[in-house]
C-alpha cells in the first residue's frame, strides 16, 4: 500500500515547540511540501523572523539564517544578490514585516528584489505575549489594548499587503487562510506559485497566510479556526490582490 | 602598481577593501563618509561584487549579516548617528559569528552633533560590539595610505576569528587626501588568493549555499535551551581572550629614552607626532604610543613600562573628553600619572596645545623632584 501523507523531506522529524491550533506549524509544513515538490530542498534559503517562527530553522531541514527582528527582507536581500542561483525566502509574522520591519518590506518590494515572502497574519504579537499587532482588528482585546483595539487610539488594522500591491516592483500577492482543509490546499497553491516565481525570474511575491493563535486570542483551536472564517477574512479578505 | 595615487581617506577604504576581497558593501549616506559608497557604487559592479544604498543604516547592516552568512567577505560603513543605528546588527554579527568589517568615520556628536571630526565614539567600540557581552576587533589607521592597507589586515581577521571587525576613522582622515600606494599585499586564502606553505584553502563550510550534499547550515544567535547561550558565552570568550593575546598592534616611538610619553591614535597620533618632534628638537625626550588595535588596546607595551623603575609621565591625546585614556590607565594600573588633553564638538587639539601641555607637565615634576 502506498502511503499517501508523508513528511515532507524538507521537514526535520522533531515535534515543534507551537500551541496547539497555533497556524505556523501548517505553514512550515506548506512551505516543506511546496520546497520537495519544486525539487529545491538544496538550495533554498530560508530566513526566519524574529516572533514564535524564529526557530523555523529547527524544524526545516534545509540551510537558513535568522534575522534580527523586522530585518528579513535586508537579510535576504543580500543573500539573494551575492548567490542568484539560491532561492531565497523570508517567513513573517505581522510585527517582524508590518511593524518594526515595515522599512525593509517595503524597499525590498519597491527595489522588485526576486524573493518570496510567507507572511504569517495571525493579527497579534505571539511570541511576546499577546499584544496589539499593526494588524490586530479593532475591538480586539490584546495584553496592550485591554479593552479592545480602538480607532481613536491604535489606528485601524493594517493591510500591508495592499499597501505592497501599488508599488511597481511587486509582481505577485495574494491572501489566504488556514481556515479549512480547502483553504489550507488554496494556501499552498499560492506558496507555490509564489516560489515559481522565483525560480522563473519574475520577481518579489509575498503570500499573506491569516492564521490562527488560540492562545492569545483566548480561544480553543476549533474556536479560532471558525474565527479566522467569519471575523479576520472580513476585514483581510482572501484572494489575488496582485 | 607602483604609482602613488591621490586619493581621500574614505576612497582608501574602499579601495584597500575592493583588493582585499570585498564582494558586498551596502551602505546609507551620512557625512562624513559619502565618498565612501560612492567610490563602492562605481567600483563594486567591475570587482563582480554587489552595493546596495539601503534604505537605513539599520538595513544595511543586516544586508551585511545576510551576505557574510552567505560566505561572502562584506562591509558596510557610516559616521557616529548610523554606527549607533547599527549596534544591534553588530551584535548579531557577533553573536552569529559572522566575519563582517564596519567602518565608522567618527564625526563630533552627542545627538546630530555636527560634521566635524571626532573620536568620541571610542568607548562604543571598544566597550562592546552591541548589547551583550560581545567584542569588534577594533582597528584605527592613522594615514591615508595605512587606511588603505588596514583593509586587508581586517578582513582577514574578520575571517580568522569569524567576528565584526570596526575601523574608527574620523572626519579629518576620511576627507584628507594623500598619496597612496596600492601596495601589492599577498591576499589572504580566504580572500581568493593563493595557498602557500602549510595554509589550507580556507572554504567557509559554515556558510549558507543550500544544503547539497551536507547538512543544512544556521546562521544565528538564538539560543533558548538552558545552558545553551551560555556555553555559546563561554566560547566566545576563549576566542576574545586569543584575541587579546595574540592581536594587539601599535606603533612605539623613542620610547627607551623618553620622559614623557604621548598616547594617541588615528587624527590625534599625527598631531601627538609632530608635536613630539618638535619637542625633541627642542631636547625633550617625548615618545609616542599609536596604538593601532583600541581593541585589544595594546596592553603589553605598557606593561612593560609599569614594571620597570624609571618614572614617565603619560599624556593621552584625544578628539573626546576622555575615552582612550581609560585604557591607558587600565593598563598602567596605577603605577604612574596619566594626563589628558582633548577637544570634540568642532575642535581638534593642535601641536601647539599638546607642546604646552608637555612643557607644563615636565616643570612641574623637576618642581616636585
Ligand atoms: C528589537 C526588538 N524589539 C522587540 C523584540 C521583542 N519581540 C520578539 S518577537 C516580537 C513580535 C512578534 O510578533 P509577530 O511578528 O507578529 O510574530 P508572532 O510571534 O506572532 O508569530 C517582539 C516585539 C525583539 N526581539 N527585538
Amino acid at each position: 500500500m502506498n502511503k499517501s501523507f508523508v513528511r515532507p523531506k524538507s521537514l526535520v522529524d522533531v515535534s515543534t515547540h507551537y500551541c496547539p491550533g497555533c497556524g505556523h506549524g501548517i505553514a512550515h509544513r506548506l512551505v516543506a511540501e511546496v520546497v520537495d515538490e519544486l525539487d529545491i530542498r538544496e538550495k533554498v534559503i530560508g530566513v526566519t523572523p524574529i516572533g514564535c517562527a524564529v526557530v523555523a530553522y529547527d524544524y526545516w531541514d534545509f540551510d537558513c539564517s535568522e534575522a534580527a527582528h523586522g530585518r528579513a527582507l535586508a537579510v535576504a536581500t543580500a543573500i539573494k544578490r551575492v548567490r542568484p542561483e539560491n532561492i531565497v525566502f523570508t517567513y513573517q509574522g505581522d510585527g517582524d514585516l508590518a511593524a518594526i520591519g515595515t522599512n525593509e518590506t517595503i524597499h525590498a518590494a519597491n527595489r522588485g528584489e526576486n524573493l518570496t515572502v510567507v507572511f504569517i497574519n495571525n493579527a497579534i504579537y505571539g511570541m511576546t505575549g499577546g499584544q496589539m499587532a499593526p494588524t490586530t482588528l479593532l475591538k480586539q482585546k490584546t495584553a496592550t489594548t485591554p479593552l479592545g483595539r480602538e480607532i481613536k487610539y491604535h489606528g485601524y488594522p493594517l493591510k500591508i499587503s495592499e499597501m505592497l500591491a501599488v508599488l511597481q516592483g511587486v509582481k505577485y500577492i495574494e491572501r489566504v487562510s488556514l481556515q479549512s482543509p480547502q483553504a489550507v490546499l488554496n494556501a499552498k497553491k499560492a506558496l507555490k506559485h509564489a516560489f515559481e516565481n522565483q525560480i522563473n525570474n519574475v520577481g518579489f511575491s509575498l503570500v499573506e497566510i491569516l492564521s490562527p493563535c488560540p492562545t492569545y486570542w483566548g480561544m480553543s483551536p476549533r474556536q479560532a479556526m471558525d474565527w479566522v472564517r467569519d471575523v479576520m477574512s472580513k476585514e483581510f479578505p482572501v484572494g489575488r490582490i496582485k | 602598481m607602483n604609482k602613488k595615487i591621490l586619493m581621500t581617506g574614505n576612497e582608501a577604504f574602499a579601495k584597500g577593501a575592493l583588493d582585499a576581497g570585498c564582494r558586498f558593501y551596502a551602505g546609507y549616506p551620512i557625512t562624513p563618509q559619502n565618498e565612501l559608497p560612492a567610490y563602492m557604487a562605481l567600483n563594486m559592479p567591475e570587482a563582480g561584487g554587489v552595493f546596495i544604498q539601503a534604505e537605513s543604516e539599520i538595513s544595511a547592516v543586516n544586508m551585511v549579516f545576510g551576505a557574510s552568512a552567505a560566505g561572502v567577505r562584506s562591509m558596510t560603513s557610516s559616521s557616529s548617528p548610523g554606527i549607533s543605528l547599527k549596534q544591534e546588527g553588530i551584535s548579531y554579527l557577533a553573536g552569529a559569528e559572522l566575519p563582517s568589517v564596519i567602518i565608522n568615520v567618527m564625526r563630533a556628536g552627542p545627538g546630530l552633533g555636527n560634521i566635524w571630526p571626532s573620536q568620541s565614539d571610542y568607548f562604543q567600540a571598544t566597550r562592546s560590539a552591541g548589547h551583550g557581552d560581545s567584542h569588534c576587533i577594533v582597528l584605527a589607521p592613522s594615514t591615508v595610505q595605512e587606511s588603505y592597507d588596514i583593509m586587508f589586515l581586517a578582513f582577514d581577521l574578520a575571517d580568522k576569528y569569524r567576528n565584526p571587525v570596526m575601523i574608527l576613522g574620523d572626519g579629518l582622515l576620511g576627507q584628507m587626501m594623500e598619496p597612496v600606494l596600492f601596495t601589492n599585499h599577498q591576499l589572504s586564502v580566504a580572500a581568493g588568493g593563493p595557498a602557500t606553505g602549510d595554509q589550507k584553502p580556507e572554504t567557509k563550510l559554515w556558510a549558507l549555499t543550500g544544503c547539497k550534499g551536507r547538512k543544512r547550515n544556521i546562521a544565528k544567535s538564538f539560543y533558548l535551551r538552558e545552558g545553551d547561550l551560555e556555553k555559546l558565552n563561554i566560547l566566545l570568550q576563549k576566542k576574545y581572550q586569543e584575541i587579546q593575546e595574540k592581536e594587539e598592534r601599535f606603533e612605539g616611538v623613542n620610547l627607551d629614552n623618553a620622559e614623557l610619553v604621548l598616547v594617541g591614535y588615528g587624527t590625534m597620533a599625527r598631531i601627538a607626532k609632530s608635536a613630539m618632534q618638535r619637542l625633541r628638537e627642542e631636547n625633550y625626550n617625548i615618545g609616542l604610543i599609536r596604538p593601532i588595535t583600541l581593541w585589544p588596546f595594546p596592553k603589553k607595551v605598557f606593561e612593560r613600562y609599569a614594571t620597570g623603575d624609571k618614572r614617565l609621565i603619560f599624556l593621552a591625546v584625544e578628539m573626546s573628553y576622555g575615552q582612550m585614556v581609560d585604557d591607558v590607565k587600565l593598563s598602567l594600573n596605577g603605577r604612574f600619572p596619566v594626563d589628558f588633553i582633548g577637544r570634540s564638538g568642532g575642535g581638534v587639539v593642535s601641536e601647539e596645545d599638546i607642546i604646552a601641555k608637555v612643557k607644563g607637565l615636565l616643570s612641574t615634576k623637576k618642581r616636585n623632584e
